[in-house]
Parts: C-alpha cells; structure tokens; sequence
C-alpha cells in the first residue's frame, strides 16, 4: 500500500476518490510532491477512472494547474476517465478565466461526479 | 529579513512593506504570510484576497524561477502597500527581462492542454492593473476594490498589457 502525504486514496466502486490534504496547494515542493503521487495512480497503480474531490482546497496556482492538466493527458493516453468536484468558487474562477472548464469535466458535488462515470 | 522594511500611517490606513527575497523555491511564503494578513486586518474580503494572493503568487514565482532562474546571488524585491480599498505589489527581478506580448495566449484551443504560461493571464484576470517595465524584469500590479468591474469579455486586455509595456519607462535597477 502507497503512503501518500499531499492525498487521500478511496475507492468507491470502481472510482478511485482523492481528497487533499492541504486548504492551498502552494509551496513548489509540496507541488511536486501533489503531481507525483497524482501521477503514480496512472502510473504505478493503473487507475482508469478518478474523481478528484477538492472539498477543503482553498487555494491553487498556475504550478498546480500544470500538474492537474499532465494528470488529465495521462489518464486519457490511459484511456480513464477523470473528473473534479467540491470546487470553491474562487478557484472555479480560476478554471473558468484560463478556460480549463473546458478541459475537465467539473461537477459540482462528490455524488453527481461518482454518477457520471 | 535583511533589508526588509515597514512603516505604517499614523492614521494606520494604509500598510506599506519591503521585501528582499533569496531565489529559492518557497520564499514567496515571506511575503504572502504578512500580505494576506494585512488584507485580512485591513477588512478585505476573502474573494478579494483569493486574487491577490493568485497574482502575488505567480509574480514571485515568476521572479524567482524565469526572472532569476533560482540564482542565489540574485535577490528579488517586493514593495507591497495595503490600504482599505486599494492594495499595490511592485516585484522586480534581476534577470534580462521579457517582452510580455510574446507569451503565447494559453486559452488558444490548441494550447489549452499545456501545462505551463498561465500566471500572466491569472494576474491580469484577478487584478485591476498588471504593468511591465520596458526591461521586462519588474510588474506591478494593484487592485482597487472601487474600479468598475471588467467586462469577461474584454478582448483589450491583451493590448493593455502591451499598452502598459511600451509606456511604462520606470527603471528597475
């Protein structure tokens, strides 16, 4: 079993469900360390379909950003499926001024994202 | 911090720091720990302090990574002022520059799925002004809460970065 220090990993059915452990997803190295262990569940654990909740998350930068959008390409070379929910309005702003709303399917709660995969 | 130096009014309306950062990642915390909780004291909102913490963020970021490339022996300074209504943040590197017009539009379909360039188009979104000196190594940027609202449809935006880029003469060095 990984240890994973900036997520938490569930499953619920077969939607692999990652919350975050930190309200701001800032400081780089906690950025590189949020992107690596995102990026192992494609990479190492081969998981097809993920629901990233953000319920809690308060901030996020262009950095962090980058690392959701190298998640994205590599769960859809996965041929997986990725959605995001729980997004504050602040930075759903954020995803609807750099139009990466329409990159990721956002969903409003954790229960219609699980519904839509 | 070596450098650093602070006054406030003595109405105490207004807030004024300067910051002389290493280049090294995570320094920007020195400056956006004080920042924010001045914005805080000073009554802002926290939607209002989202963005200033967005455009601070990716400004310092930007000095210290692309600006001085993480070179110890560079510093990056950081002249904020927080009043009520208004905040104003000067970031200024010691690199050569860059000409922010070239910065490709990274809402450009073909360009939506790069991970990179963002943080010009984040600090113009969330702030009132984002000026470049003519070098291309110092921006400032200020929020003032009673601007009119931009139109999300402004297509000028752009141009006014430019704009500001070819009229603002201000030396850095």
């Amino acid at each position: 079993m990984s240890q994973y220090r900036r997520i938490d990993v569930s499953k619920t059915g077969d939607v692999t469900l990652v919350r975050f452990q930190d309200k701001k997803i800032l400081d780089e190295s906690m950025i590189e360390e949020f992107g690596a262990e995102l990026f192992g569940l494609v990479d190492l654990d081969n998981r097809k379909a993920i629901l990233l909740n953000f319920d809690g998350v308060e901030f996020l930068g262009s950095a962090a950003l980058g690392k959701l959008i190298t998640l994205d390409r590599k769960v859809k070379s996965h041929k997986g499926r990725l959605k995001l929910s729980n997004i504050c309005p602040e930075i759903l702003e954020v995803f609807q001024v750099t139009k990466l709303n329409r990159v990721f399917d956002i969903r409003d709660g954790e229960a219609e994202a699980l519904a839509a995969f | 911090m070596n450098g650093n130096s602070e006054s406030m009014s003595h109405e105490q309306q207004r807030w004024q720091h300067d910051f002389e950062l290493p280049s090294e990642r995570g320094s920007s915390r020195i400056v956006l720990d004080e920042l924010l909780s001045q914005l805080g004291r000073f009554g802002w909102e926290q939607s209002d302090i989202f963005g200033v913490h967005l455009a601070a963020e990716e400004a310092i970021v930007n000095a210290i990574l692309h600006g001085n490339q993480l070179d110890r022996s560079k510093m990056v300074r950081v002249t904020c002022e927080v009043s009520p209504r208004h905040v104003r943040l000067q970031v200024t590197d010691e690199g050569p520059g860059f000409k922010p017009e070239t910065v490709p539009d990274c809402t450009r379909e073909d360009r939506l799925d790069m991970p990179g360039g963002r943080g010009l188009l984040l600090m113009r979104s969330f702030m009132t002004t984002i000026e470049y000196n003519d070098r291309g190594n110092s921006v400032l940027l200020e929020k003032d809460l009673d601007a009119p609202p931009a139109s999300p449809d402004d297509d000028d935006a752009d141009e006014a970065v430019q704009d500001s880029a070819d009229t603002n003469a201000e030396g850095s060095a």
